[in-house]
């Protein structure tokens, strides 16, 4: 036998401790820490964000370097392919593509941020009220909800612009009628199944308020699924804007957008297909990288989603 | 069965009624009316047309004259083109949609299905990533520009493809297409997560532990209930074939009904407007009943002739 | 009585994020001819994946086999072509699993289910297997089968599904059948009508069972023999009175004194204080040693050998060695006869 070597001391009781005995069982990392961690391992997603930033760092740094603005025509110049002075070409009425594409950047980022920020604020208010409170609150801004989600979204849009005066504003506006459905669904979701979590429970007989637990202990901790969706939510807006502005109904002249670029450009596209390149190339972009940010985001909070 | 029918009939008609008010105070609302300045007629022949039109009766006789002429589904005539109904330019443009619509969502149904469960069976190999990536992409690419790009590879640069217009199958290929893509690559990402959850399920293992092969256990246990989501997913589908062809159907020049309602909305033509609002809105709704029975032969759980078919 | 089943030295770990989670470690035992092997043990002590690693059913990645073999009828489970398996599933093993709510298919209807393992193992047409199945119903207790082979899972009561289980496990009279807690998701009186119809038709077709289960008044009403099993191994082997009247291992008298008793003045059941083991990293000795109450200095850096008490009987606990001090069974864990024959 292998165990021959052993003395008598070898059985005597052992002491353990009750708290030794629990390490064993291993630590848990918290939460956030594990998320980010998992995260970090996914490099598409980190691909994403710094394709993000630096689109961010162009569109405002894009216009100045090039040397040329955004509206000046110079029709001698019309259709130019890129070159030394135009780094993207011209486009038919002879304005520089490299200045425009970044002005089309900065409307077309401020309009999706925009447009999923307010999203965001009417959703999770939205959402947390019906879940927080429930009942008949719950059941009548569901059904409101339920009802304006029926609606195809695109097709709310468009009747909105024909009614609405056309500037940038009204466009953001149009774009979110219904758009805050999906989060608020969402929150309400969480807050419903934190509700009847214990800590909340525990604080509640501790007699905070209403306000009180929302704001501590709900919103903090669906922030998770809230971020996914937010991050979601923007390249959606992106899209809808310029498919917006490719029609006509979006963004107006003199502001120009990803959308606009590439719908002044599809008619040449035979001729001049580098007018047309840029802008879809950059919106293209940049949805993948918001979708790549908001799969990577949902992928670390979720560990059971493989 | 009658009895369900009839109830989501009722439905039906209630949603419209609730959707062509709304249209109704919308239009309304709209700035300027359709005769306003903006054309060179004098505020006479304005004033004159709108009295034509009956936009002079008191506001509640212009609604119900207009709600029983939508349940009749008489828009009167176009304000823009001259001597044509509502709905001969919708019994005229619908046909093109229809075709290029049902093309897309085949498209859509067959390859995002097949990706789908390309990426589920072969989970983190190879097949699942390039099957996602494509998928990624798709969800990506917005749509008009997937039909920039298929224009210029198949019909500036091969030449193998008509460029534009609706005249032969080869010319409805690639507006199918760029309309397919993106839900193609929804529907490919929601199957891959089903398929993924179902071959998790205990009743893939009784499948297996009854000594089925794997392909058995895949396509005849696991694809019928995985496909389940998918099947819910054609309501959507169909809003955004709809609104995708609003722009596929501009680019490729095709005189459908998209194309018809964004002519309609940048001209103004109110009464072509509401007149493709309600024919989109019933479209929807008989499509989503539609869904609903293929659910229910789908899935035998849910009952479509009891209330108590259980989820 | 011949043996039909030998799992020697198995072994299976799971790949997670980072870990590898050792679920199965060095697990031997044999099943006989006929008999009722019990798997007794608490949640994740490896009892599952030991039923499923038999018939090989168990998710290659994130789990793998790590050593051992599995012999039945001589050849080595293991060593076998996923084609071959398909051979023996159903055919000569077959599996009951715990819940049956989730373990039929809901979109297709119990006859199909059924008829799909005759129509492959035994050649039979869609309209014999279906003429089969109307008898199995039969034969597991389900009134009017003509109708209710042609009706769906949500149809059927909890009962009756876990009948219907039993049918398509049974259908091609196979000589082992594994039911991985067969009865935990019903309620009482149906759970003795299953365990019932279980031993009657193992008496009719003499088919050997592995019933795993967590309960043991159901070890001591149908088995034969039980196997105990904690953190991944086996803590204790014997016959059924062996195990519930000389229990040897700490472990077995943790369990038997969270077992409700009739005779006793039942204070409280007692439960075994701390938690198991992390299979990431187990204890290199007796994997009980975290929660013993008569953990030695040897138990945590020396792993005990199995050591016979009878034929039948083992046990792999360090309290067993000549040198270490006599201890007697707590009260609490001593049964009465009436206890568990009911
Ligand atoms: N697919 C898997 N992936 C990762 N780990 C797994 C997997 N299946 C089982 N395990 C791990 O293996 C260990 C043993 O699990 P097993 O299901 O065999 O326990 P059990 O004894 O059957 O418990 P229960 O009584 O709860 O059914 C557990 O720690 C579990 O986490
Ligand atoms: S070997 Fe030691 S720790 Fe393990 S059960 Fe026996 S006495 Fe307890
Ligand atoms: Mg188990």
């Amino acid at each position: 036998m292998e165990h021959r070597q052993l003395k008598e001391i070898d059985f005597e009781p052992l002491h353990l401790k009750q708290s030794e005995a629990e390490k064993i069982v291993g630590e848990s990392t918290s939460y956030w820490k594990d998320a980010w961690r998992r995260f970090r391992k996914n490099k598409l997603a980190l691909f994403g964000i710094i394709i993000i930033l630096l689109l961010a760092v162009l569109a405002i740094m894009g216009g100045p370097i090039s040397g040329h603005n955004y509206y000046e025509n110079q029709l001698l110049e019309a259709n130019q392919p890129p070159s030394g002075t135009h780094w993207f070409g011209t486009d038919n009425l002879g304005r520089d593509v490299f200045a425009r594409t970044w002005y089309g950047a900065q409307i077309s980022l401020f309009i999706g941020l925009m447009a999923a920020l307010i999203d965001l604020i009417i959703g999770v208010i939205w959402g947390a009220v019906a879940g927080f409170f429930g009942g008949k609150v719950d059941e009548i801004l569901m059904r409101i909800a339920d009802v304006l989600y029926g609606v195809p979204y695109l097709l709310v849009v468009i009747l909105l612009l024909v009614v609405l005066p056309q500037n940038l504003w009204t466009l953001i506006i149009a774009m979110t009628i219904t758009g805050w459905i999906n989060m608020a669904r969402i929150v309400r979701g969480q807050v419903m199944q934190l509700r009847s979590e214990e800590f909340i429970m525990a604080s509640r007989s501790l007699g905070a308020s209403n306000t009180r637990i929302l704001r501590k202990h709900l919103i903090p901790n669906s922030l998770g699924p809230i971020l996914v969706t937010l991050t979601l939510t923007i390249p959606s807006a992106i899209f809808t804007e310029s498919f917006l502005s490719f029609l006509g109904i979006g963004v107006q002249a003199p502001l120009a957008s990803w959308g606009t670029m590439s719908s002044d450009a599809l008619p040449a596209l035979q001729y001049y297909p580098n007018q047309l390149f840029f802008p879809a190339v950059f919106i293209c972009l940049t949805m993948l990288a918001f979708n790549v940010i908001g799969d990577g985001m949902r992928d670390a909070l979720d560990p059971n989603e493989r | 069965m009658i009895k369900y029918l009839l109830k989501r009939i009722g439905y039906i008609i209630l949603s419209l009624f609730l959707i062509i008010t709304v249209t109704f105070i919308l239009m309304k609302a709209a700035p300027g009316g359709p005769f306003a300045s903006e054309r060179a007629s004098t505020p006479a022949i304005e004033a004159q047309m709108n009295e034509a039109y009956g936009f002079n009766d008191p506001i509640h006789e212009q609604y119900f004259s207009y709600l029983i002429n939508a349940f009749t589904f008489d828009f009167g005539p176009s304000f823009k083109y001259v001597g044509q109904e509502v709905t001969e330019i919708i019994g005229r443009s619908f046909p093109y949609s229809l075709i290029l619509g049902l093309e897309a969502i085949f498209i859509a149904i067959s390859i995002g299905v097949l990706l789908g469960v390309i990426a589920a069976v072969k989970h983190n190999k190879f097949g699942d990533y390039l099957a996602m990536v494509i998928a990624v992409l798709g969800i990506s690419v917005p749509s008009f520009i997937m039909a920039a790009i298929l224009q210029y590879i198949f019909a500036i640069y091969l030449q193998v493809l008509p460029i534009a217009r609706f005249e032969s199958f080869a010319h409805t290929i690639l507006p199918a297409a760029a309309l397919a893509t993106t839900p193609l690559a929804f529907i490919a990402r929601l199957m891959r997560s089903s398929m993924l959850d179902v071959l998790n399920r205990d009743y893939i293992k009784t499948a297996k532990s009854k000594g089925l092969s794997e392909r058995v256990v895949t396509y005849k246990h696991a694809l019928r209930n995985a496909i389940l989501p998918v099947v819910s997913y054609l309501g959507p589908l169909v809003v955004s074939i709809l609104t995708g062809s609003f722009i596929i159907e501009k680019i490729f020049g095709i005189p459908g009904l998209g194309s018809e309602f964004v002519v309609s909305v940048t001209n103004r033509d109110y009464t072509v407007i509401m007149g493709t609002t309600v024919f989109f809105s019933v479209l929807l709704l008989v499509s989503i009943l539609i869904v609903d029975l293929i659910y229910g032969l789908i899935d035998p759980r849910i009952n479509v002739t009891s209330k108590e078919g259980n989820k | 009585m011949s043996e039909i089943l030998e799992v020697k030295d198995l072994s299976v770990s799971f790949d997670t994020y980072g870990s590898e989670v050792k679920a199965v470690r060095n697990v031997s035992f044999q099943l006989m001819k006929g008999e009722t092997l019990a798997i007794v043990g608490e949640s994740g002590s490896g009892k599952s994946v030991t039923a499923q690693s038999i018939i090989r059913l168990v998710p290659t990645p994130p789990g793998k086999f790590i050593g051992g073999e599995i012999r039945f009828n001589g050849e080595d489970l293991l060593q076998k072509s996923e084609k071959q398996m398909e051979s023996i599933r159903g055919k000569e093993i077959s599996m009951i699993f715990q819940d049956p709510m989730t373990s039929l298919n809901p979109t297709m209807t119990i006859g199909k289910q059924i008829a799909e393992g005759l129509m492959k193992h035994q050649n039979m047409s869609k309209k014999e297997a279906h003429l089969r199945g109307i008898q199995l119903l039969k034969l597991v207790g389900i009134p009017t089968p003509e109708v209710r082979i042609k009706q769906y899972p949500h149809q059927y009561s909890g009962g009756m599904r876990q009948r219907a289980m039993i049918a398509i496990a049974l259908s091609c009279n196979p000589k082992i059948l594994i039911a991985d807690e067969p009865t935990t998701a019903l309620d009482v009186t149906i759970q003795a009508q299953i365990l019932e119809l279980m031993r009657q038709i193992q008496e009719e077709m003499g088919t050997a069972i592995i019933l795993i289960t967590h309960d043991l008044g159901v070890v001591a009403n149908t088995a034969t023999r039980v196997a105990v099993m904690y953190g991944g191994k086996i803590v204790e082997t014997g016959m059924v009175d062996e195990i519930f009247f000389e229990p040897k291992h700490p472990y077995t008298w943790g369990l038997l004194g969270s077992m409700p008793k009739l005779d006793k003045e039942q204070e409280e059941l007692q439960v075994i204080p701390g938690s198991p083991p992390d299979l990431a990293d187990p204890p290199t000795g007796c994997p009980f040693v975290t929660r013993c109450p008569y953990a030695m200095n040897v138990c945590g850096e020396h792993m005990p050998s199995d050591t016979s008490v009878s034929s039948t009987h083992e046990a792999a606990c360090w309290l067993l060695d000549e040198r270490a001090p006599k201890v007697d069974i707590p009260e609490s864990a001593i049964v009465g006869g009436n206890d568990i024959y009911v």
